[in-house]
């Protein structure tokens, strides 16, 4: 047998070499680093800009008196936006009184009596569609149905079309809230002779309440904000409103409407409503995020 | 409930009297059937919305057929109605805004992901970014009416004076336009994408990491090599879903692109997009127009339902979980 001399790697690089790359490796990983440091600081850049502003331009003109007063008529001083404070409450109350028994149940049923069946995996899939539902179509489909029958634009129509949008949040959050209540709960409960209501009742959902919460509170955060699908449903109106089945006032059709006129004064309520709305729901987000983590 | 039958009932369970467990066991009935009705309502109510829609737009159907689609003009007037600016507005602005937001939405999954930070300040970092989806989209089309569109503006009129010839740049900025739009737009649409492109790459197996580290690679060796790859269809799956959000938005656009029904190259030329269309015309609507505005509303509803059910069933696959916020 002749010997032969095999080189393994004929183009292996020489030490040099390596120490080089590995040397721009590392700048490069630490370059990177930096990078996306910076980028993430730079994504909350107009997370601050908008806080700021709203700030600065909405509570600079703020008068409490403003929570209580009619909007004002166009070119004149004063005024507020009690009424859309109020709408919003009534258009979101709606949607919640809706969307919240259907959703929960709709989760009792996905993860309690038909965990992993294909139905269970059809709902959820739909509910997850409808999540990606633009808001805008959630108008639409109530201005179809509701406003273009009875002919007129109302409360209920937004109410009902915030509710849309509420649904599949609160469907989602649930179920997630539900799944993660351990299987013995249910076991234990089961053998004590309790039946599949009861358990969910009194063992499940009260276990997994305060998660079902933060997602009743965000969805809640989410339509208090909503314009696209109140703003040719619920309308608008400068007074007060008295009856479901009228034009409703909200914050955020306000802020829409006056922020797109000549008129110093509804400008600066624009943005004083803005300073509003951002508060109330900021502080929804913050308060679930509370709840939320210390349930975890 | 009749006293007869309770003796014999409760030999069989001394512990519960008859009548409350016949009472009980229909209550567990009705509740199970409840449960039953509201999940399959939810079913009911997506294809009730798409019928009604549909059906709602059946006379501009009629009267356009597909040529609705690629017409250009969108006369009140003379009812005559055509969607092609409209859908070219709406794809441009999603598609520019999904090109700034994901390389960010990435960027910042993969610092929120990495152990860059301690546990407690990334929680902080992570909710920060949260609450930019939290931001309701009339105040930020009020944010970049005031704050956006002054910067854009002349920056768009210095490009259009120095690089005109290019088409991107090809017109002078009047303030609203593709740019100032497209910006908050990615700016909404980031804290969707940055959320599931980290649960996407959360999913990289610890023991991949350790590997590849214990063979000398550098952190970012270990994220361009093996987590980015791993976590790539979770990655495009977030853009979808977020294209898909973008083109659905309605109101900061309805403040902020311009509101034209034209079809221009540039960036800074005022345009319009179906959602925000709808939001302007539809109080105001009648006749003919309500059922070309429903139309609208139709190819609309296709267009993102189409590409958030692509983009549910990849992350579906991938295992990354959606967050819904």
């Amino acid at each position: 047998m002749t010997t032969t001399t095999v080189t393994l790697r004929p183009n292996a690089p020489r030490d040099m070499d390596l120490t080089r790359k590995l040397r721009w490796r590392s700048i490069f990983s630490r370059g990177m680093d930096i990078a996306v440091g910076l980028v993430t600081l730079a994504a909350l850049i107009p997370l601050f800009s908008v806080l700021y502003m709203v700030i600065r331009k909405g509570a600079g003109n703020f008068r409490w008196s403003m929570l209580w007063e009619l909007p004002p008529a166009a070119g004149t001083d004063g005024g507020g936006f009690g009424n859309a404070l109020v709408g919003t409450f009534f258009l979101v109350s709606i949607g919640a009184a809706v969307s919240v028994p259907v959703g929960i149940l709709t989760a009792i049923f996905l993860t309690e009596y038909s965990l992993g069946s294909k139905s269970a995996r059809l709902i959820r899939f739909c509910a997850k569609i409808l999540s990606g539902l633009p808001s805008i179509l959630a108008g639409v489909f109530i201005f179809g149905v509701l406003v273009a029958t009875t002919k007129t634009f109302s409360m209920l129509a937004g109410g009902l079309a915030l509710g849309i949008l509420m649904l599949p949040i609160i469907i989602l959050a649930t179920e997630e809230a539900l799944l993660r209540v351990p299987r013995f709960y249910r076991e234990a409960s089961l053998a004590l002779g309790a039946n599949r209501t009861q358990t969910v009742l009194k063992v499940t959902l009260p276990a997994a309440a305060s998660t079902i919460i933060t997602g009743v509170m965000l969805a809640v955060a989410r339509a208090a904000g909503e314009t696209a699908p109140i703003i040719f449903t619920a309308l608008f109106t400068s007074y007060w409103v008295t009856s479901l089945h009228e034009p409703t006032a909200s914050m955020a059709v306000l802020i829409y409407n006056f922020s797109g006129v000549p008129y110093d004064n509804m400008v600066n309520m624009a943005w004083s409503a803005s300073f509003v709305l951002i508060v109330i729901v900021l502080a929804t987000n913050i308060v679930s995020h509370l709840v939320g983590s210390r349930s975890k | 409930m009749a006293t007869a039958t309770s003796a014999s009932s409760s030999a069989v369970n001394p512990w519960v009297g008859d009548s409350r467990a016949k009472r009980s066991k229909s209550f567990d009935f009705a509740f199970s059937w409840a449960t039953f009705v509201a999940g399959w309502s939810t079913v009911a109510l997506l294809c009730w919305i798409a019928v009604a829609v549909g059906y709602a737009a059946l006379p501009a159907v009629r009267q356009f057929g597909f040529g609705f689609i690629v017409g250009t003009d969108w006369d009140t007037n003379n009812d005559v109605y055509g969607a092609l600016p409209l859908i070219y507005g709406t794809m441009v602005s999603a598609f520019l805004a999904l090109a700034i937001a994901t390389p960010l939405g990435v960027a910042i999954a993969i610092f929120l992901t990495e152990d860059y930070l301690p546990l407690k300040v990334r929680n902080i970092f992570k909710f920060l970014v949260e609450l930019l989806a939290a931001i309701p989209s009339v105040i930020y089309g009020l944010w970049g009416f005031y704050v956006v569109i002054p910067v854009t503006t002349p920056v768009g009129n210095w490009l259009n004076a120095h690089l005109g010839w290019v088409p991107l740049f090809s017109t002078p900025s009047s303030g609203p336009g593709f740019l100032p739009a497209a910006f908050v737009l990615s700016i909404m649409i980031l804290p969707t994408i940055a959320a599931l492109s980290g649960s996407a790459l959360k999913t990289t197996p610890q023991a991949l990491r350790e590997g590849a580290a214990a063979l000398g690679a550098t952190r970012w060796d270990i994220i361009l090599q093996t987590s980015l790859p791993i976590a790539a269809s979770g990655i495009f799956g977030a853009a979808v879903l977020g294209l898909g959000r973008a083109m659905g938005e309605t109101m900061a656009l309805a403040m902020l692109v311009g509101n034209n029904n034209q079809i221009s190259a540039s960036l800074f030329a005022p345009a319009n997009t179906i959602a925000s269309l709808l939001a302007n015309s539809f109080g105001e609507a009648t006749g003919l127009e309500v059922a070309a505005l429903m139309y609208l509303s139709f190819i609309l509803m296709a267009l993102t339902l189409g590409i958030n059910a692509v983009a549910e069933i990849i992350l579906e696959r991938t295992g990354a979980t959606t967050r819904h916020l």
